[in-house]
């Protein structure tokens, strides 16, 4: 789970670390009265006005100015507001600017990179660090891999102090510097367990002219699976504008869903079989409409939910079915489906592939449906079947 | 022979007394599982279907010798009761739960590195097979026959569809691994593709991986050097976009990284077949032998 920079900095500050003095804004005029405050209180008229959503890349779409002054605030944030933005991350269609963050601006005298990342490898939480800030680290790693510092923290003693000193020396911090770094990085490390983050990213992380070390950015991505453990918290920084409302009637429906451009819409049980069903309708020649899988545990409702999520695209000319029972058993897919289709009035072409637990009971409920329902006997003949009925 | 499981494995269900854990529990005993216990704190001295339920897995040890447990606590529960596994000493653990943060994996992975009694599979796993022997977990065991080809796999669903194939082609399976869908697990493609290859009764394997992380490009690296067995592989998600979580956990390309084109480069070189559909995962690996 995502959450914005202004709720990641509130989430920083709560452990100790440093970063600018700054208000979230819901709209330009709050932005003007923030301005106003911050250089009343700074006694600097140097303020940024950046874009909240829940994408990187927004400084080169436009997302971020640096102004002095109340007013070029107030412009720089009817500028931003309202505004869709399109970076490397928000897709083709971009995402528009619905909230604000107005800072104090700092005086940059190095611009640091810093993460925090679930390292698969080592089974640990892993650290990094550049000297490189700004830039994109994959870029770092790619052209100058020597300059990306990395430790990982034992889960049996925690963050240790050598770790730190190893990193800032890597970093060329001076002592005082290295002082200000290794507790930020203390309650770093701190908030990524506690909150139970995947991703917690400073870029930059600045040092000034009097030795501060400051997360100037914050990024901090939530382990979906320790909802259950901050669910109030959490439910409060959502931000259900930034989630394709599809996405979210599926997971509510206890479905997993993602939309996608194609026009041939899937319902699949597994996450696995979910996806090779996608690959295997563009192998001959489709383009999926959706990545969805019903789980183990779906009943004929949310087989019904599912269908209905699947048209509400109205780019889908045709579904594709295709259930391999374990727990799931075919006959309760099958009344799932006959119901959607009686229900919906379904006006595309459908296929239906199922195999596994209780199969000839599943078979044998659409058959005596009387709908049109094309039944296949494999994945890829399901796929080849309604590549060809979407065409027409 | 086969790996990990067979017909001397004797089976505690941590979390039976649950809906999911007395369902499977229901099916393992009906496919013939050799199941001696059920573990549910509180409920101990009390039994389902005629099998004894114990509060604690030390107790589970010490009256029944059971030697491997399945898990179906949930979530919130589950690292704590992988953990006294671990403490009791259990030689196989099978965590069929999905949805452990993955601190508590960060955790449980510590505890695992510091001793070599227990070895974890899953957590987020269909579990493992070992046709007309032992099945633990949650696969339907009538698709299965027993023979001779090895399945390991990320994705629960796909694993069915290859094992499905097989048997439709006469081809029987030694034992089919589920090591499942998460970011951290307790056991990877290499630790089960070192079991195979000891296995004199596995004449060759199916490997299943997705999207997602670099254990694909470490098991072709390590079969590269040391597999000694013909090996089919499909990888799933190659249609998938970056950036989005595909119902796994752990199947996510991030950063450029863990595409499915790079994990089938990686394989092919390996000398491994990738089949090029789903479809194909059984024709592939029946062209090797």
């Amino acid at each position: 789970m995502n959450i914005h920079e202004y709720q990641a900095k509130e989430l920083y500050r709560k452990y100790g670390i440093p970063v600018p003095k700054g208000i979230a804004c819901m709209s330009p005029e709050e932005a003007t009265t923030a301005a106003a405050k911050l250089i009343e209180e700074t006694g600097s008229d140097v303020v940024v006005v950046k874009a909240q959503i829940h994408a990187g890349g927004r400084g080169k779409a436009g997302g971020v100015k640096v102004v002095k002054g109340v007013a070029a605030a107030t412009d720089a944030a009817n500028d931003i507001f309202g505004k869709t933005l399109v970076t490397h991350q928000t897709g083709p269609e971009g995402k528009v600017v619905q909230r604000l963050l107005v800072e104090q601006g700092l005086a940059i005298k190095s611009e640091l990179y810093l993460a925090l990342v679930v390292d698969r490898e080592t089974s640990r939480i892993a650290i990094m660090a550049s000297t490189e800030g700004g830039m994109d680290i994959e870029e770092v790693a790619a052209s100058a891999p020597e300059k990306i510092h990395t430790i990982s923290i034992d889960p049996a003693v925690g963050l240790q102090g050598y770790q730190v000193r190893q990193l800032a020396f890597g970093l060329g911090l001076s002592k005082q510097e290295q002082k200000n770094f290794g507790k930020l990085l203390t309650g770093l490390a701190k908030l990524f367990e506690q909150e139970d983050c995947s991703i917690a990213e400073i870029n930059p992380l600045i040092l000034t002219e009097d030795e501060q070390v400051i997360a100037l950015d914050a990024k901090v991505t939530f382990d979906s699976n320790a909802e259950f453990r901050h669910k109030a918290f959490w439910d409060s920084l959502r931000d259900l504008s930034e989630e394709a409302p599809t996405e979210t009637e599926a997971k509510e429906a206890g479905l997993s869903f993602i939309q996608l451009d194609g026009n041939i819409g899937c319902l699949v049980n597994g996450a696995g079989l979910a996806m090779s069903t996608m690959d295997t309708i563009k192998y001959y020649g489709g383009e999926p409409a959706n990545f969805l899988d019903v789980g183990g545990g779906a009943s004929q409702e949310s087989v019904t939910k599912a269908f209905r999520i699947i048209l509400q695209s109205d780019t889908v000319q045709g579904i594709f079915v295709n259930i391999f029972g374990g727990i799931m058993r075919c006959d309760t897919i099958a009344n799932g489906v006959v119901a959607a289709t009686k229900e919906l009035g379904l006006q595309v072409p459908l296929v239906v592939r199922l195999e596994g637990t209780k199969v000839d009971e599943g078979r044998k409920i659409l058959d005596e449906s009387g709908l049109a329902i094309t039944s296949a006997a494999t994945m890829a003949e399901g796929a080849k079947k309604i590549v060809e009925l979407a065409k027409g | 022979m086969s790996i990990l499981v067979d017909k001397d494995t004797r089976l505690v269900v941590q979390g039976m007394t649950g809906s999911v854990g007395k369902f499977h529990t229901e099916q393992m005993l009906a496919y013939g599982t050799n199941v001696v216990a059920g573990c549910t704190p509180g409920r101990g001295g009390q039994s389902l279907m005629d099998v004894p339920v114990f509060d604690t897995m030390r107790d589970v040890v010490k009256q029944t010798g059971a030697n491997a447990s399945c898990v179906f606590v949930p979530p919130p529960f589950a690292a704590d009761a992988i953990l006294e596994s671990v403490d009791a000493e259990m030689p196989l653990v099978v965590c069929i739960t999905e949805g452990i943060p993955v601190m508590d994996m960060i955790k449980i992975r510590r505890v695992l590195a510091s001793q070599d009694k227990t070895r974890l599979i899953g957590p987020n796993c269909p579990g493992v097979i070992t046709p007309d022997q032992c099945k633990i977990g949650i696969m339907p065991g009538h698709v299965h026959k027993a023979g001779r080809i090895g399945v390991v796999s990320k994705s629960g669903t796909l694993t069915y569809e290859a094992v499905g194939q097989l048997t439709a082609l006469g081809i029987g399976q030694s034992t089919a691994v589920g090591v499942g869908g998460d970011p951290i697990n307790g056991t990877d493609f290499i630790d089960v593709l070192k079991l195979f290859n000891d296995d004199p009764d596995t004449d060759g394997v199916i490997l299943i991986g997705e999207i997602g992380g670099n254990a694909e490009e470490q098991a072709a690296a390590w079969i590269k050097e040391n597999f000694k067995k013909p090996v089919a592989g499909f990888i799933a998600g190659r249609t998938a976009p970056p950036g989005k979580r595909m119902g796994h956990a752990g199947a996510i390309i991030s950063g450029g990284k863990g595409t499915a084109d790079a994990k089938i480069e990686a394989l092919e070189d390996a000398g491994v077949k990738v089949a090029p559909t789903p479809s194909d995962m059984g024709t592939t690996l029946q062209s090797l032998l």
